[in-house]
């Protein structure tokens, strides 16, 4: 019997290990998720092939913003199914936490954002010259960070989606504004002071901050530091704000 | 129908009074009060929309917006210590379909009881997919098999472990004739040798006969409550389907004379 609120960990992992087996008898997905962010990188590589240092910069933030809207949809979809088919009813009508159940996706999510950002990253550095002065292993941390960010949002938007059309739209309402402001396309400090201020508040903008703090600095800045704390930061909030709108009793 | 009668009487498995529900601003439950008795199989009957699957899902505790008193097992419905004594099946099946059917079973039955040893809980799946007949199937993605297969399906969770209390909200929807009586004959010795209560919601009038006890609902009203028999000798019919076309057109002739005398 599990309290409120404490996890019970085969729980979890039992889910994790269910969301992992459903992906498997879904190759076709699973591709998808692996080998867009590469197909993207390579072209983005020959798009600047005139200017090294672009790609560097451009290159650095895809790696952080592809597992986030990745793992956004993935897990917006695939709660809106657990919720419009019933499983979610049976669930909570049985002894599971809904902190297991979160963290049951977190944790398969996570485990799939790892593959993919180490392609991603190994890509990167390995084949396309991304110039990163930092460890490779800070960009997967990111990376990783980036995903429960994705999972987190996914799964608190998946609760006012009605149906699979209005999940998918969540994506332009609530990634869209996010990539323009986070630095991808200017430098933040370049842009309107007011929309600067609103990426200051938007958790992807450093996420891409932190992949150019590994991007430019060998050692681990406090910059960097403070970056990757408020990404986690959010996710963990998201997150407890998501399991907040998953209710036992529904109307 | 059976020998059912020399039991001792004790405390019911679902007692309700006064139970209402609102669902959207409608009340959909209208002041119920019945009892489900324990090692019985209680058959819930109405017509649809009448609210069976909300007295449902208020038994096993999804069901917001209840008031009244309506207590489970000797708890108040939705009691986090309900949750493994309970075995539910929602109307629609809630099974995964891109997960195979032992996988489902294998997932539920881990959520179910996590410390039980692997051993025990797939000797458990094993006997779940004999009860509902689809040894042959385990292997098959749920997502695959017919709507009859699938329900069957959503039916074996509910058989995971022992649960005291099954809610069965239309298990035989869809099922041939073969197969319902199978499915009648695997609820019967469930209430019989392992004592457990059901309470079970159907269309199909045939089935009501099957019950030990019947509640028939119309408008988010109990109509009657009683052993098929009795209900049969109350209105003079002879089945259960005449004795509730009775009751339900005598309703609509008293709201009608109500009407008319405000
Ligand atoms: N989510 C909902 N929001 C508002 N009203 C609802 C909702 N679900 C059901 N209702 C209403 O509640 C009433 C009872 O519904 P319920 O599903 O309990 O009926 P039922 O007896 O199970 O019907 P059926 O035999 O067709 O399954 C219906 O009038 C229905 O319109
Ligand atoms: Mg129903």
């Amino acid at each position: 019997m599990t309290a409120a609120g404490a996890l019970s960990l085969p729980r979890t992992t039992a889910t994790a290990a269910r969301v992992l087996r459903q992906l498997r008898h879904d190759p076709r997905t699973i591709a998808l998720m692996l080998l867009v962010p590469c197909v993207m990188l390579f072209l983005l590589r020959y798009v600047f092939d005139a200017s090294a240092r672009t790609f560097d910069t451009i290159g650095a933030s895809l790696l952080g913003i592809f597992p986030l809207i990745t793992m956004f949809l993935v897990t917006s979809i695939a709660t809106l199914r657990e919720r419009t088919s019933g499983t979610l009813e049976r669930l909570l009508a049985m002894p599971l936490g809904k902190g297991d159940l979160i963290a049951g996706y977190a944790l398969a999510f996570g485990a799939v954002a790892v593959v993919q950002s180490a392609l991603a990253t190994g890509l990167a550095v390995w084949f396309l010259d991304l110039d990163v002065i930092g460890s490779p292993w800070l960009l997967l941390l990111v990376a990783l960070l980036d995903a429960l960010l994705g999972t987190a949002l996914g799964l608190f938007v998946s609760a006012f989606a009605a149906s699979e059309f209005q999940a998918v739209q969540f994506m332009p309402a609530v990634i869209f504004p996010q990539l323009l402001l986070c630095g991808l396309f200017t430098p933040r400090d370049a842009m309107h002071p007011v929309l600067e201020a609103i990426s200051d508040a938007l958790p992807m903008s450093y996420a891409v901050d932190a992949m150019n703090e590994v991007l430019r600095h060998a050692d681990l800045t406090t910059a960097f530091v403070r970056d990757i704390t408020v990404v986690a930061g959010c996710a963990l909030l998201v997150l407890i704000v998501g399991a907040a709108t998953l209710k036992r009793r529904t109307a | 129908m059976m020998n059912y009668s020399s039991r001792p009487p004790e405390e019911p498995a679902v007692h309700a009074q006064d139970l209402t529900v609102v669902r959207g601003s409608r009340p959909v439950l209208r002041g119920l009060g019945f009892t489900v008795p324990r090692g019985r199989i209680t058959g819930l009957l109405g017509p649809s929309g009448c609210g069976k699957s909300t007295l449902m899902r208020a038994v096993v505790g999804t069901q917001a917006k209840v008031t009244g008193t309506l207590d489970v097992l000797g708890r108040p419905a939705g009691h986090p210590s309900l949750r493994t004594r309970i075995g539910y099946v929602t109307q629609a099946p809630s099974v995964y379909g891109d997960l195979t059917v032992r996988q489902n079973l294998d997932y539920f039955a881990a959520i179910l009881d996590p410390g039980k040893a692997g051993a025990d809980r797939r000797h458990d799946v094993e006997r779940v997919l004999a009860d509902v007949d689809l040894t042959g199937h385990a292997d098959s993605l749920a997502g695959t098999l017919s709507g009859g297969q699938r329900s069957r399906v959503s039916l074996a969770v509910a058989l995971l472990g022992t649960p005291e209390l099954l809610v069965l909200d239309e298990p035989t929807v869809g099922l041939d004739p073969v197969l319902r009586r199978d499915l009648w004959q695997l609820f019967h010795s469930l209430a019989e040798d392992r004592g457990a209560t059901l309470l079970v919601s159907s269309h199909v009038m045939d089935e009501a006969e099957r019950c030990h006890r019947l509640l028939l609902m119309r408008a988010g009203e109990v109509l009657a409550e009683g052993a098929p028999e009795a209900l049969r000798t109350r209105t003079g019919a002879d089945t259960v389907e005449t004795a509730f076309l009775r009751l339900v057109d005598e309703a609509a002739a008293a709201a009608r004379t109500e009407e008319s005398t405000r």
